[in-house]
């Protein structure tokens, strides 16, 4: 549990961990909250030459609402995304989904950027960030540029952030009226990772569903929208049968993982179950 | 005695624990907070390889590496023996392969220690452990005890044929065939025990230190039997007179078992100290606890229960293959035997009974004593069953267990498994107490009403008995069960000449609050001041020889020490009152701290005046000798057995599998209780093991040898909010074994609770079908279990 030697350095500036990251190439991580480098170091799974902190850099940490959009710097601590009021108040699902990852110890050191640069393949974040269609800000050495939730997400623990980038915020809808989200998850148990994680979004226009983003996590090696499933819901008046018959359409494009926790046939089912309880609860929301 | 002196008996009072304000306010002083002048750190090199030829192992690059001391292999240390095991199965051949310090030739297991760096500090020891280059020749692999005993299976030992450590059995074959043979109903299943990782809140580790001017060691070590490990390193390991080492156990975050044991960590720090001339450190980090320090459980178990259709059980046939791992730990032979076999029957009365024992070797960690150490298995084994067989002649399960409950008039009882009689017993009404706190009737209709809304409750009981107080020794002994020792407890209790009293314990606390019970008899029973008690204990100078605190014995055994100890001082202190006073001494009456002549309580002696007495000596009765210092060596003449009765209640989510626990009754009966709120708290942390067991914990072996749940990420301990409340009670039912009527308390609560959990779960399946299934009922297990028996139905 003692970590390889390495170099290490704490930058004030998103500008100073770009050129780091410049001058060290391969041999550089970055470091955020560390809950999920620093176990892979400890284990030796991991040995970077050179650590570069960005937990220091200021800029990063900022939580703003900008029009219907909340801006959520990268650096944002689970905490304190979990307890900011313009989170909760405006993306709810948001708050629900960080508020109960791991435990408090891991919710006041890990970071929204931290996570979804990882790409756990069982992350909680990565279904909520394709469901609501956010978008992810970086910046590297030319430049910022955004990436889509659709386009993030590569294979496991792969993401469409070049090398020598940092994430500096992730952009997430406000919702309004006729709108919903929820996050509904299996656990496991050791680690809180999701087993099975299924985020939905719908959107209400009269009585008939007008959108609808599902995201799953933890089943397969990356976690995935479901466009079968939202078709089967789209235009619906999102009863019972509506929803039943879209979680039964979810599952497709997955290359289930199976492991000790759960094999690939329960996850495969269990898309399904979360997915109609996801569902259930967003439109519930919507239509309050 | 009045009853305003009996209002204030300690004895029967929740006082709080006199440990924890040093231990809750991080004060305590654990093994990896001593730290000495000039001390050195150790990293131990473990194989990869599950089963492998060591051919060859090069040290030099980690020897050049700065700040390294030294590098040890085993062949660096063939003059340490391996390590010795202590308790064999009783009564029949064991094929005994012990560990060496460091591992020579062959490795047998993924954390089988290869090397040893000495370092500056630990980070450079475990960057140089990473520059040791080691040639291995892999080897078969089989981690799956009734695998390891098939035709063809990879042997691990030369002197273990089929991989047998020994086949032991209990009970009478014949008559359990004959019963099976003749009954109206025999229910069958192979049941699984699961291995678990005790996981202690601090992990093991060693100090030691050596003196060369004296040729003496000292070790701080994270031991539950620091007497015991210096008999062990000194007589078998080094082959060193005892008195050349002292053991110091500092205060200690959990054992459940797993600090009882030799392990290579306080040798190898011994051996290093003395060659490199410096202390040296060691403490595992979990990785290390979980791959190399022992794991408890891992039983494969055909079973067969008959009885007839009246709810009768009438026979009982156990088949068991115990999976010990790649070597014998210190006392694991006597696990799966002394402690599982010889109570596998439970509270009941079966009249044919029958157990046989395999011990099998694989390439997995070593299997010893955890928390419960046997009779978790026993209790599950049996609970599990009439359970069963109730839901096979449709019988309610609290009926069929009052049928064949042992009855209270039946004690002492005779198991006939070669066990000692139970000592007492009222099982029953333990269960009627559960069931009226639990609402049974009530329960039963809510659970008909849910089931018609597609709803699964579930109510599970477990109605257990145990062994605990272990144990006699001239029952326990090598020529009975094996115990290569005694099993008594010592106490030496002095009141000094201020009044203060001193007593010093073989017994020693890993959690047990020792310091606060034993202080509340001897405080009672000289009638003194709690706070003028001091417990001393937790090391080798300055304690008497004690076996150390496991079993649940601390309180039954060691607590009797201290409680005879304190007889005798009230018999000397009568003496010389009756010196002072001119009276006779059988005239003498102790009362409250007080001594005097029957009928004369006003002209009495304090205990303090008699101290001074009898410690400045200048008049003592002829013969006497001064001060008031005794000491006791306690072999209790049975063991004690306590029992109860724990109800669990649970929800199915038959979508997913969840298990939601939603309500548990513990009622125990642990004999007469010294302090409730320490029982309690011994209670709770005990159910939450067993409830880990039945839900969320298991460690697995892949089949190259691979410990697959090798971190907390994997291994799923329970945090708090995957536990329900408990609700506690008791029944009491004195000992007649020892004279406070006392039982133990310290594992109850793992004994009896996995199986009233798994009973609730399957009963909440029943509808669908579900007759077993193995633990942990994990969600996916559980969803697996439903659709199994939809398919087969």
């Amino acid at each position: 549990m003692i970590p390889a030697p390495f170099q290490y350095f704490a930058p004030k500036t998103v500008n100073e961990a770009i050129g780091l990251l410049q001058q060290h190439g391969d041999d550089a991580k970055l470091l955020a909250g560390g809950h999920s480098l620093l176990p892979a170091l400890k284990l030796r799974l991991a040995q970077p030459a050179v650590l570069i902190d960005i937990s220091r850099v200021a800029e990063l940490k900022s939580i703003t609402s900008e029009g219907d959009r909340l801006v959520i710097g990268a650096g944002a601590t689970y905490r304190e995304i979990a307890t900011n009021e313009a989170v909760r108040s405006g993306c709810l699902v948001l708050a629900e989904c960080v508020g109960q990852i791991g435990d408090i110890q891991v919710r006041n050191r890990g970071t929204i950027g931290g996570s979804l640069a990882h790409a756990d393949p069982a992350a909680d974040l990565p279904a909520v960030v394709l469901a609501l269609g956010a978008t992810i800000n970086v910046m590297g050495p030319n430049g910022a540029r955004s990436i889509a939730a659709d386009d993030m997400f590569v294979a496991m623990m792969t993401t469409a952030i070049s090398p020598g980038e940092v994430m500096t915020s992730v952009t997430f809808p406000i919702l309004g009226k006729g709108e919903g989200a929820a996050y509904a998850k299996l656990r496991q148990p050791a680690s809180r990772y999701a087993i099975v994680g299924v985020a939905a979004y719908v959107k209400l226009d009269g009585g008939t569903v007008a959108a609808c983003r599902i995201g799953v996590t933890g089943a397969g090696a990356v976690a995935v929208r479901q466009p079968a499933a939202e078709a089967a819901l789209v235009g619906t008046s999102g009863d019972d049968a509506a929803v039943a018959a879209a979680a039964n359409a979810a599952g497709d494009g997955i290359d289930y993982l199976g492991d000790i926790h759960a094999s690939a046939e329960y996850r495969q089912a269990m898309v399904k179950v979360y997915t109609r309880r996801a569902l259930t609860e967003a439109l519930r929301r919507a239509r309050a | 005695m009045t009853a305003e002196a009996m209002s204030t008996k300690l004895v029967g009072q929740a006082i709080k624990r006199r440990e924890d304000p040093r231990l809750i306010t991080g004060q305590g002083t654990f093994l990896d907070d001593i730290k000495l002048p000039g001390m050195t750190h150790a990293c131990v090199l473990r194989s990869p390889y599950a089963h492998a030829k060591i051919k060859s192992i090069d040290t030099s690059k980690a020897k050049a590496h700065p700040g390294v001391v030294a590098v040890f292999t085993g062949e660096d240390m063939l003059d340490l023996n391996p390590l010795p095991c202590a308790w064999q199965a009783g009564r029949v051949k064991n094929n005994v392969n012990t560990p060496r310090v460091l591992a020579v030739g062959e490795v047998h297991f993924a954390g089988d220690p290869v090397a040893l760096v000495i370092a500056e500090d630990r980070y450079i020891a475990r960057d140089a452990c990473d520059l040791i280059e080691v040639e291995y020749e892999p080897l078969p692999v089989v981690v799956d005890a009734k695998k390891a005993t098939e035709p063809g299976a990879p042997q691990l030992h030369e002197n273990a044929p089929n991989n047998i450590v020994m086949e032991w059995e209990a009970g009478d074959k014949a008559k359990a065939d004959a019963a099976i043979a003749a009954a109206e109903v025999v229910v069958r299943e192979q049941i699984i025990n699961q291995r678990l990782l005790p996981t202690p809140m601090e992990t093991r580790g060693a100090i030691a230190r050596y003196e060369p001017a004296t040729d003496e060691f000292t070790l701080w070590t994270t031991s539950q039997a620091p007497h015991v490990l210096r008999l062990l390193l000194t007589a078998f390991v080094f082959g060193i007179p005892e008195t050349k080492l002292r053991v110091i156990s500092p205060d200690i975050g959990g054992g459940f078992g797993q600090k009882i044991f030799c392990y290579n960590d306080a040798a190898f720090t011994m051996w290093a100290a003395r060659k490199i001339g410096r202390p040296v450190k060691f403490v595992e980090d979990r990785s290390e606890n979980y791959k190399y320090s022992t794991h408890g459980r891992d039983h494969i178990t055909d079973v067969e229960l008959a009885g007839n259709r009246d709810g009768t059980i009438t026979g009982l046939r156990v088949t068991t293959y115990a999976n010990l791992g790649a070597y014998l730990s210190t006392i694991a032979p006597g696990i799966p035997t002394t402690l599982y076999g010889r109570i596998i029957t439970g509270a009941y009365r079966i009249p044919a009974a029958y157990v046989k024992v395999y011990g099998v070797y694989t390439n997995t960690a070593m299997v010893d004593a955890y928390r419960g150490a046997g009779r978790p298995e026993a209790s599950y084994l049996i609970e599990r069953m009439v359970d069963r067989f109730a839901a096979e002649i449709g019988m309610d399960p609290a009926e069929v267990r009052r049928k064949n409950f042992i009855p209270p008039d039946a004690f002492p009882y005779d198991n006939g498994l070669g066990l000692l009689p139970y000592d007492s017993g009222n099982y029953e009404a333990a269960l009627n107490k559960a069931l009226e706190i639990v609402g049974y009737a009530d329960f039963r209709k809510e659970q008909a009403e849910a089931r018609k809304q597609g709803r699964y409750l579930g109510l599970g009981i477990s109605s257990y008995v145990e062994i605990c107080g272990v144990a006699p020794s001239k029952w326990i002994g090598l020529p009975g069960e094996g115990w290569g020792a005694g099993l008594w407890e010592s106490a030496n209790v002095r009141v000094h000449l201020t009044g203060k009293v001193v007593v010093t314990t073989g017994s020693l606390p890993h959690g047990q609050g020792v310091e606060t019970t034993f202080a509340q008899i001897v405080a009672d029973e000289l009638g003194v001041p709690y706070d003028d008690v001091v417990i001393e204990h937790s090391d080798t100078l300055g304690t008497p020889f004690g076996y150390g605190t496991y079993g649940s014995r601390s309180l039954a055994v060691g607590g009797t020490a201290v409680y005879r100890s304190v007889a005798k001082i009230k018999e000397k202190a009568k003496k010389i009152a009756a010196h002072m006073l001119e009276a006779n001494p059988d005239d003498m009456v102790y009362e409250n701290g007080r001594v005097y002549v029957k009928g004369s309580p006003d002209r009495a002696k304090t205990l303090g005046e008699i101290a001074l007495q009898a410690s400045v000596a200048y008049d003592l009765p002829e013969g006497m000798e001064p001060f008031l210092d005794e000491t006791s060596y306690y072999d209790p003449p049975n063991c004690t057995f306590p029992f109860g009765t724990h109800i669990a209640i649970v929800e199915v989510d038959p979508d997913t599998g969840i298990v939601d626990l939603k309500r548990y009754v513990a009622v125990d009966d642990c004999g007469n209780v010294i302090n409730p709120m320490i029982v309690d708290g011994q209670i709770h942390g005990g159910i939450a093991q067993g409830i880990a067991q039945a839900l969320y914990e298991r460690a697995v072996y892949d089949e190259n040898g691979q410990l697959v749940t090798g971190t907390l990420m994997d291994y799923a301990v329970p945090a708090a909010h995957m536990l329900p409340p408990y609700e506690t009670a008791r029944t009491v039912t004195p000992s007649p074994v020892n004279p406070m009527g006392v039982k133990g308390a310290g594992e109850a609560g793992t004994i009896a609770s996995a199986q009233a959990v798994m009973n609730a779960v399957i009963d909440a399946l029943a509808p669908f079908g579900v007759k077993h299934m193995q633990m942990p009922a994990t969600p996916e297990n559980v969803w697996k279990a439903i659709r199994a028996a939809q398919s087969a139905s």
